[in-house]
């Protein structure tokens, strides 16, 4: 199967910068994305090549790949934080297709070959903040959400942006004890997604996405509760009115559309002034907007949002 | 089967699967403390604390329905020997309880008295569980032969009659704590409710005796006493 890479290397270490670029070199920054079509076991990942390194990247240590790999929720698989990682192998994500459509003046149906060439992949290194109070740094790999929705050219109607996970109720059977309704939906107003930061994510340590973490591909919105960043989408709509979000849906009271990472604002069970960096024994203190706010901030200036939470 | 259940021996048994659960959780946690707490045990999760929690949480409440079970089973089964049994479970209920307690006071709130009682007061999930553990104090400290024996029977039965509650408050505090999946809250919802059911209908068959014991013989201490 895999080989695991020691949990104290940074990922920058793990692979040499001259193994790096020899290879690179040797592919010619072709994506070698044949052996997904085969993709059978969760951990069935191809490599990704030629991809960029970011300035929006943290140099905070990266939480081990079996850490993110098996210990996630995507209620799909089971509502354990172990589930996905037990029951996603098997999930087929090849062949997929996406459609965007909507407030557009050029709605694109895409497939896997076309979202991976849609916008040069870069890797995004994130600070991840489950809104059960632990936290993550993923380095993603995956595009700016942006350089699709430029691409399919919104409308002056065009507010917001609705997601839409892929469900199959034969492909995903612990779905059914969730407790929530799938399929799975979330939303954005559309300047948050517009925001370099919100990112389309197609890969993980280098490789494509392991099914569990919502292969083929998902969104990531890092100043975002984790909930936010919908997987395994396969439909985008962009919409006039603000979108149903599931978690909204099933627990008003509990979720609100907007889910800011806010130490200020608890949710109603419990504090989020703090959180549990995952392989860390002293919790941390979370951060505002989880430390993005100079880039996000401006987005919610003259909002309350202790009301809009 | 009696005669099983009297051997001291069988008792040693059970004490020691009592204590199971911990020793392999103490193994599993003395595996990663040799790694430096910087490996991965799949069994302990990405999230070690938080498992710890869980798995103490989930034989607390366990612990709790085994003991609760024990007189119906006596009953059922005619086992009179089960009884030996009831105050060591109760014991274990108490003891995996406290090692649950103790984590969330660690391990989460790390001995900050402030953060601690204004989680008691808001958060109600926390507020049903100290519930809970606290019912279960007067109970253990009252657990001796001794303490039985300065409260008399029926008094001491009466006080112990907090389990009820305890176990109640116990899954009200699961209920409240799961974000959506409430399966396994209402499995012990479930169980508990079987085990008080058992008990309400032994007390109403058992009514016209008492009726019988009051009318016959109005000198005898009553069991509302």
């Amino acid at each position: 199967m895999v080989t695991r890479k020691p949990s104290d290397l940074r990922y920058s270490q793990v692979t040499p910068k001259q193994v790096y670029l020899n290879r690179r070199r040797f592919l010619a920054g072709s994506i070698a994305l044949g052996a997904l079509a085969g993709a059978s076991s969760a951990l069935a990942t191809t490599k990704l090549n030629g991809v960029k390194k970011s300035p929006f990247s943290t140099d905070e240590q990266a939480t081990p790949f079996d850490a993110i790999t098996h210990y996630n929720n995507f209620y799909e698989f089971g509502t354990d934080k172990e589930d996905p990682g037990r029951n996603a192998g098997k999930f087929v994500t090849s062949p997929w297709s996406v459609k965007v459509d909507g407030e557009v003046a050029k709605p694109l149906t895409l497939d896997l070959d076309a979202i991976f060439k849609l916008a040069p992949l870069e890797e995004r290194i994130y600070r991840h903040r489950c809104v059960e109070a632990w936290s993550m740094v993923i380095p993603w790999i995956g595009f700016p959400l942006n350089a699709l929705l430029k691409k399919v050219e919104p409308t002056s109607k065009a507010k917001y942006v609705a997601f839409e996970s892929y469900f199959d109720r034969k492909q995903m059977p612990q779905g059914v004890w969730a407790g929530i309704p799938f399929p799975y939906v979330e939303g954005l107003r559309l300047d948050e997604a517009m925001n370099p930061l919100a990112l389309l994510a197609v890969g993980l340590y280098g490789e494509t996405l392991p099914n569990q973490n919502g292969a083929p591909f998902r969104l990531v919105v890092p100043w975002k509760y984790g909930f936010k960043s919908i997987k395994s989408i396969a439909r985008i709509r962009l919409v006039e009115k603000q979108p149903p979000t599931t978690w909204n849906l099933s627990a008003p009271q509990e979720y609100g559309f907007y889910s800011n990472v806010n130490p200020e604002v608890d949710h109603p069970r419990w504090s989020q002034a703090k959180e549990r960096r995952i392989g860390e024994f002293a919790k941390r203190l979370t951060v505002k907007f989880n430390g993005y706010g100079s880039e996000v901030a401006s987005l919610y200036s003259g909002m309350d949002l202790r009301k809009n939470y | 089967m009696n005669r099983v259940l009297s051997s001291r021996w069988t008792k040693v048994a059970v004490f020691l699967l009592c204590l199971t659960p911990i020793l392999l959780l103490g193994w599993r946690l003395l595996g990663l403390a040799r790694q430096g707490w910087q490996g991965y045990d799949p069994k302990l999760t990405a999230d070690p604390i938080a498992y710890i929690t869980h798995y103490t949480g989930d034989w607390t409440i366990r612990f709790l329905l085994i003991a609760l079970g024990v007189t119906p089973l006596r009953k059922l089964l005619d086992l009179p020997k089960l009884a030996r049994y009831r105050r060591m479970l109760g014991l274990f209920a108490f003891f995996y309880g406290f090692l649950h307690l103790m984590t969330w006071v660690w391990l989460d709130k790390f001995f900050d008295p402030h953060e601690m009682v204004k989680d008691v007061i808001k958060r109600r999930f926390i507020t049903a569980g100290m519930t809970a553990f606290a019912l279960l104090i007067p109970l253990a400290v009252t657990s001796t032969s001794g303490w039985v024996r300065r409260l008399g029977f029926l008094r001491w039965q009466r006080l112990h009659r907090l389990v009820y509650f305890s176990a109640l408050a116990a899954v009200i505090h699961y209920y409240w704590l799961v974000k959506s999946d409430v399966r396994l809250p209402l499995m012990y919802g479930g169980i508990l409710a079987v085990l008080m059911l058992y008990r309400a209908a032994a007390w109403l068959r058992s009514a016209p005796r008492r009726e019988r014991a009051k009318a016959t013989s109005p000198n005898t201490v009553s069991l509302r006493d």
